[in-house]
This record gives structure tokens, C-alpha cells and sequence, in this order.
């Protein structure tokens, strides 16, 4: 990832683009990511929304954009992105529209239409070869309703639809790999509370022409259970156990950005969160709690172990 | 000018080539196909400037025309029956945007259980969506009424999307003569479309579509939408009005077919419609006094004219090929609505037909007008009548009754 400016966290951006005072959740995971890619990829963006908490970012007559906004519908974020990447082609091209004018198209969506109603649009945009960027912002169920199970819900989570026994059955739909298996040019994860690994792939996709497309794993207070300040140990929790892989797919192969060499025991990333509480009390589920270890370890068993070149140790945080 | 033999079909397509469009997101479906078949064709053959792109539903179709749309370039699509319901998210959400298209519509019944012919409550599933709503009867209406369509949508009085509807089969594979007018004469009469202040520029950045938390701000959006579209009524007039004097054609709201002097009515609309406009000179040289309403605005909605022409008359039997389960026919509730405390007016009688393609003969036009003298007469109306004929009853019996057999025989059970 030499393609970028930024080796350091010193060098991520101190002037930041999106407005405050936005009606998210405090702590929210996915308004820490929507920060630091928006101070990225700048003002000259049309953002085009899907359904979900962050429709609530733009409400007449305010929105914390500087750029453009488009709210379409939960399904077809993506569609709308194609509407506007081509309208914009075809201005310029038989209309005279400057090129300085155009703007980089980006898709904003929860994992509740990414992960599964969103998914056919998604599929035909990426097949299509639509320059776009699509950033998911996945706190793994329906938040903006108040946390129903989803396809991005993980296994042994308690929702408000799963509310008992062992909470969620299922598994957290692999997302990256669907996307991964169309063969678009960039597919990667991020996390706001890495915020060089996050700058450094939305620096390396703003410069990719095609389908680019990324999740943020957003730790969500109200969500999964914990106090608005734990949102960043959180998402370090997230990474440094492997539950949330930081990775990212370019020329047909999925590299890791940050393999965590001694992972954290599990338990206590989930331990730290409401919605698995019942793994712990009254007694500690060792059943369940080895069983998502397992599938921890077995991901991390199947990586190839090439990391190019190491992200750089320097003290997190702080920034701005 | 060029005389060609068409499908209505093309004559949509040929609409939205003079109407110079820059973008069409499309989706197959019959009976609809062949019009984004043939705007593929010219584009791929270098005919036509602009862009097809193939999408993967209609509601991202329609989601895509829309943001097109609203990215300020001219947008057309097509689509039919399923695919608009499949798309009525989208149209609801679409029109609140107040950025103008055009999407024709090829009418065709709705499943369960699935069919291909036509009938209309496709297009009126999206009555109140606020698309405004032109429904033709001929090849030369489907084209004139693209053009037209743009016009309308585009006003600056109005500006919102606009669909255009045609029967499927009866007009999208039916050949007829279409003159196809001179490009520079429609350029006079459609400008390239002004975006004005909806659109998206790096320079003038804009948010669109945003949200609004309670019904004050809603309501007051709403109803800039509703009188928008009433608006559209005037601008239709005179748009129409400049039609003719460009084209020669005279396409009014409401066409009335020898209404002057009739004592009744029929009212319907669509091509189904030309065969009412027969069964009226039929009953003419018969001796009755009798003539045919057909609405090509169906939203707006033109009231006004509705009480104009049937002012004075005696009776009225409006035919409706569609059918709001439960309740009748949806053109039926639309007339008597508009009429409705109203001096002078006629009375009406409903009637439902043509359901998935199911015929009108002439036979069934003068038992309607019959039934409609009678009841005018008497000052009551009888129950709405859904036309089928004891053949056509005997038709499906047989159907049914080869169904039990064939059940009976693989159940290894009795015949009934």
C-alpha cells in the first residue's frame, strides 16, 4: 500500500470536511469511518443513500455535506449512482460540461441493504463497471429500527429479533468475498478505529477508475450494547481478536493490512458488548464461546501470512 | 414529412429518438421489449446520440432514470405491467425528486395469474404516484404523446415525470401508418431540456430527496407536488394547442367523439376505445344519438371537460378495462366523482371489460348503450356488469373440467 501519501497518522488530514451536530447516535462507529473517508475523498463527491441511520444525516434544510446528496431508496443506492456516473458522462460528452465539474459518485449504505436487500443492485453495478465508490457502513443488524438481526448480524448476537437462547443462529453473510468473486478492481475493510489503514485504502481507491467497494465495520453504542466512549477500544477489539479482518482485495488477490500476530482472546471483545452478554451470564457459554474462537482461528489459519509491506507501528489516535 | 408502417412499440421509440433523449436505462419485458430493442439498435448503429444501459430491475431502472434525471439530462424508459409494480417504490419516490422523464408504459394484465395481454390496472396501480398519465389509442398517439410527454413534464409550471401508456399487443405489435415528423420541427417544439436549479454540478452542489421529520414540511411538499400537477392541466391545453399548429394533429385532453348532439354516452379509454368510436358510428346509423368520452389525460385529471361534454346528456355507460377488486372500475369512480353534485349531468352505469385481452365485440357496445338508455329512463343505475359471454363461461368450464380430470387421473381417485 506504498501507493498512498500517508505512512504516518501526522499526515491524515486536521481539517475536517463533514459537519457536526448530525443526528447519529454519540459513538457512532460508522460517523467515525463517514469522518475520516469524507475528509479523503473531499467535497467533490454526490453522495447517493440507501435507507438506514445515516438518512438521517440530511434533514431539510440542513445537511453536514459541503458536496451533493441523493437519498433513493434501500434498494437501489447503486442504481442511483448509475443514473448520476452516467448522466455526468454524457454531459460531458455531447453537452459540454467541464470536466471540473464532474464528481466522484459514492454509494452510502447501511449492511441492512448491502448485505441483503441492496445486494442485487450492487451485483449489477459492479458486473456493469460503474465508477463508483461504495462504502457500507455495517453495525451488523437493522440499527436504524433498533437492531433487528440482518445478514451481517453475527452468529450468537442478541438482537431485537433474536432475543434469547443463544441470540442470532446464523452467520454473518461474507460480504467481501461475494463482492470479491465479481472481480471489481478494489474491494477492502476499514475500520474508524484504524484510521491510517482507513485513509490509506480510500486514498489508493479515490484514484481507481470502476466498481470500488468498502465496509467499515461501526461498532454501534445503542446496537450492540456499550458506552458511546468504549466505541474505539471497540473497533481496536474488533481487529486485534480477528473478528474484523483489515484486508483488502486488488488485482484478483486479497491481501491482509494488518494481521494481528497475537490475537486477542475473542471473549473479550465480546464480553465488552450488551448483545452477548448472555454468553457470560448468568455462566459463560464455553460451547458457543469456543465455537466462535474456532471460527476465528480457522480464518486466520487460511490467510496467507503476506503483508506488504507492514502497516507502520506508530502510536494511534489523536487525530485532529 | 415520412409516412411509415409501425408498431406502436416503435412509434415509442421514434418519440424518444426526436425527442433527442441523452439516456435510457432499460429492462426487458413483455410486451414492452421491442422499444428498448430498437433504441439499442439505433444507438449501437450510431443513428442516435446517447446512452442505453441495461439495469437489473426496473426499480433500479427507475431509480437510475431518476437520478439521471435529476443529474439534468434528458431520460427515457419503458417498462410494462410487473415490471412498473416491481418499479412503484421508486415511481412514488421519483416524483418527489421534480425531475422530469418520460417512461412509457405497455399496459398488460397483472398476475395472479400471470397473462401477457392488456388491460389497465398496471398503469393505474401508479395513478396516484405523481407520474402524470397519458393513455393512446394509435400508433401516431403513442409517438405524438412522447413528445408531447417532455413538454409537459419539462414546464416549468410542473416538472414532474410523465408516463405514457399503451396496450400491449392491440398497439405494441399492431402496425399502423405513423408520420414521422421532421427533427428540426420537433427541436422547435421541444427545446433541450432545461435542468434549471435540479441537477448536479461539482461548482453548485446540491442535496436532493432529503428527508423531513414531521407533517407540516411533508404535507406542504405533497401538495406543491399535487398543484404542480394541476398545473399541468393548462399547461397541457396549451402545449397541445402548439402541437397542432407545429404537427397538425389535434390531441385535446379529453377527446369527444361525436358529442355534440348525442343524448349518451360511452366513456373509455386506450385502444379498446377505437372500438367503441365504431360501435358509435354503428348505433349512429342505427339512429341513436350517441358519442365517446375518452380521456388521454388521466392525471391531471380533467374534470372540467368531463362536466363540459357531459352536460345535458342522459345517460352514460363508462367502461372500464380494469378492475379495483372489491370495490369496480377505477374510470367509473373517477367520472362520478367529477361529476358528482353537478347540475345536469348524466347518469352512469358501469361496466368492466377487456381484462387480459378479453375482446369487446360490437354486440356487447349496443347492449351497453342499450342497458344505459334504460337505466337513464328508469333514473337508476343497475349493479356495475363484469361482461362475459355464456360462451366464454362454457370455454372456461371445459378448462376446469379437463383440470379435474387430469387430477382425478394422476391422484388415482374417481372422476368427479
Amino acid at each position: 500500500m506504498s501507493e498512498t501519501r500517508f505512512t504516518n497518522v501526522k499526515q491524515l488530514p486536521s481539517v475536517h470536511l463533514l459537519g457536526s451536530g448530525s443526528p447519529m447516535c454519540a459513538g457512532c462507529g460508522g460517523l467515525e469511518a463517514l469522518h475520516q473517508v469524507y475528509d479523503i475523498l473531499g467535497t467533490n463527491t454526490v453522495f447517493v443513500n440507501a435507507a438506514g441511520c445515516m438518512t438521517l444525516l440530511a434533514v431539510y434544510p440542513f445537511t453536514p455535506f459541503r458536496g451533493s446528496w441523493l437519498y433513493t431508496a434501500m434498494a437501489s443506492a447503486p442504481a442511483g449512482a448509475q443514473g448520476i456516473r452516467d448522466a455526468l458522462d454524457v454531459l460531458k460528452e455531447r453537452r459540454g460540461l467541464p470536466p471540473e465539474e464532474d464528481m466522484q459518485v459514492v454509494v452510502l449504505t447501511g449492511d441492512g441493504s448491502a448485505y441483503g436487500m441492496g445486494l442485487s443492485a450492487t451485483s449489477g453495478a459492479i458486473e456493469r463497471g460503474l465508477d463508483f465508490l461504495y462504502l457500507c457502513y455495517d453495525n451488523e443488524g437493522y440499527g436504524n429500527t433498533g437492531q433487528q438481526s440482518s445478514a451481517a448480524t453475527p452468529h450468537g448476537a442478541r438482537t431485537a429479533t433474536d432475543l434469547t437462547g443463544i441470540g442470532f443462529h446464523g452467520e454473518k453473510k461474507p460480504l467481501f468475498d461475494i463482492w470479491a468473486a465479481h472481480r471489481p478492481p478494489y474491494v477492502a475493510t476499514v475500520i474508524g478505529s484504524e484510521p491510517l489503514d482507513l485513509a490509506r485504502k480510500i486514498e489508493k481507491a479515490k484514484a481507481i477508475k470502476g466498481p470500488r467497494l468498502i465496509i467499515a465495520l461501526s461498532p454501534c453504542p445503542t446496537g450492540w450494547g456499550f458506552d458511546p466512549q468504549e466505541s474505539v477500544a471497540i473497533g481496536k477489539l474488533a481487529v486485534n481478536t480477528g473478528v474484523w479482518p483489515l484486508k483488502e482485495y486488488v488485482d484478483g488477490k486479497v491481501v491482509h493490512t494488518k494481521i494481528p500476530r497475537r490475537r486477542v482472546p475473542v471473549a473479550s471483545y465480546l464480553e465488552a458488548q450488551g448483545r452477548f452478554a448472555h454468553l457470560f451470564k448468568p455462566e459463560r457459554n464455553e460451547a458457543v464461546l469456543a465455537e466462535i474462537q474456532a471460527r476465528v482461528d480457522g480464518y486466520w489459519a487460511g490467510v496467507e501470512e503476506v503483508v506488504a509491506p507492514p502497516t507502520p507501528t506508530l502510536p494511534q489516535g489523536g487525530r485532529g | 414529412m415520412n409516412r411509415i408502417l409501425i408498431t406502436g412499440n416503435v412509434a415509442a421509440a421514434w418519440g424518444a429518438r426526436l425527442a433527442d433523449i441523452d439516456y435510457c436505462p432499460a429492462f426487458p419485458i413483455t410486451p414492452q421489449t421491442e422499444i428498448i430493442e430498437t433504441l439499442a439498435a439505433w444507438i449501437d448503429q450510431g443513428e442516435m446520440p446517447g446512452r442505453l444501459v441495461m439495469l437489473e430491475s426496473e426499480h433500479a431502472m427507475v431509480t437510475a432514470a431518476g437520478a439521471a434525471a435529476a443529474t439534468g439530462v434528458r431520460v427515457f424508459s419503458a417498462t410494462s405491467s410487473q415490471g412498473l409494480l416491481y418499479a412503484l417504490e421508486m415511481l412514488y419516490n421519483v416524483a418527489g425528486w421534480r425531475a422530469p422523464f418520460v417512461l412509457v408504459n405497455v399496459s398488460r394484465g397483472l398476475a395472479a395469474p400471470i397473462t401477457l395481454e392488456p388491460d389497465h390496472n398496471d398503469i393505474l396501480a401508479a395513478r396516484d404516484c405523481g407520474f402524470l398519465q397519458i393513455h393512446c389509442a394509435t400508433c401516431q398517439e403513442v409517438l405524438d404523446s412522447v413528445l408531447m410527454a417532455y413538454r409537459l413534464g419539462e414546464d416549468p409550471s410542473v416538472r414532474l415525470p410523465v408516463l405514457v401508456n399503451l396496450d400491449g399487443f392491440y398497439l405494441s405489435f399492431t402496425r399502423e401508418p405513423v408520420d414521422i415528423p421532421d427533427p428540426s420541427a420537433v427541436r422547435e417544439f421541444l427545446p433541450p431540456f432545461d435542468a434549471g436549479t435540479i441537477r448536479f454540478r461539482a461548482s453548485a452542489p446540491e442535496s436532493q430527496a432529503v428527508a423531513v421529520l414531521s407533517g407540516g414540511p411533508y404535507s406542504y411538499f405533497r401538495y406543491e407536488m399535487h398543484l404542480a400537477a394541476r398545473n399541468g392541466l393548462a399547461a397541457y391545453d396549451r402545449i397541445a394547442t402548439e402541437f397542432e399548429a407545429s404537427f397538425g394533429r389535434n390531441w385535446p385532453a379529453v377527446e369527444a367523439y361525436r358529442c355534440e348532439d348525442a343524448e349518451q354516452l360511452f366513456v373509455m379509454m386506450g385502444s379498446f376505445a377505437t372500438k367503441a368510436k365504431a360501435a358509435v358510428d354503428s348505433l349512429r346509423a342505427a339512429g341513436w344519438r350517441i358519442g365517446l368520452l375518452r380521456p388521454r389525460l388521466l392525471r391531471p385529471f380533467p374534470e372540467g371537460l368531463f362536466r363540459y361534454w357531459m352536460r345535458g346528456k342522459r345517460g352514460a355507460a363508462v367502461i372500464d378495462q380494469n378492475i379495483s377488486l372489491g370495490s369496480g372500475g377505477v374510470l367509473y369512480s373517477e367520472v362520478a366523482a367529477a361529476i358528482h353534485g353537478q347540475p345536469d349531468m348524466p347518469l352512469l352505469t358501469s361496466f368492466i371489460g377487456g381484462l387480459g385481452g378479453r375482446d369487446i365485440p360490437p354486440e356487447e357496445f349496443f347492449e351497453m348503450a342499450r342497458i344505459a338508455r334504460d337505466a337513464a329512463e328508469q333514473g337508476q343505475a343497475p349493479p356495475p356488469r363484469l361482461l362475459y359471454t355464456a360462451d366464454e363461461l362454457r370455454e372456461t368450464r371445459k378448462l376446469q373440467t379437463l383440470a379435474r380430470v387430469e387430477r382425478a387421473r394422476l391422484s388415482g381417485g374417481e372422476q368427479p
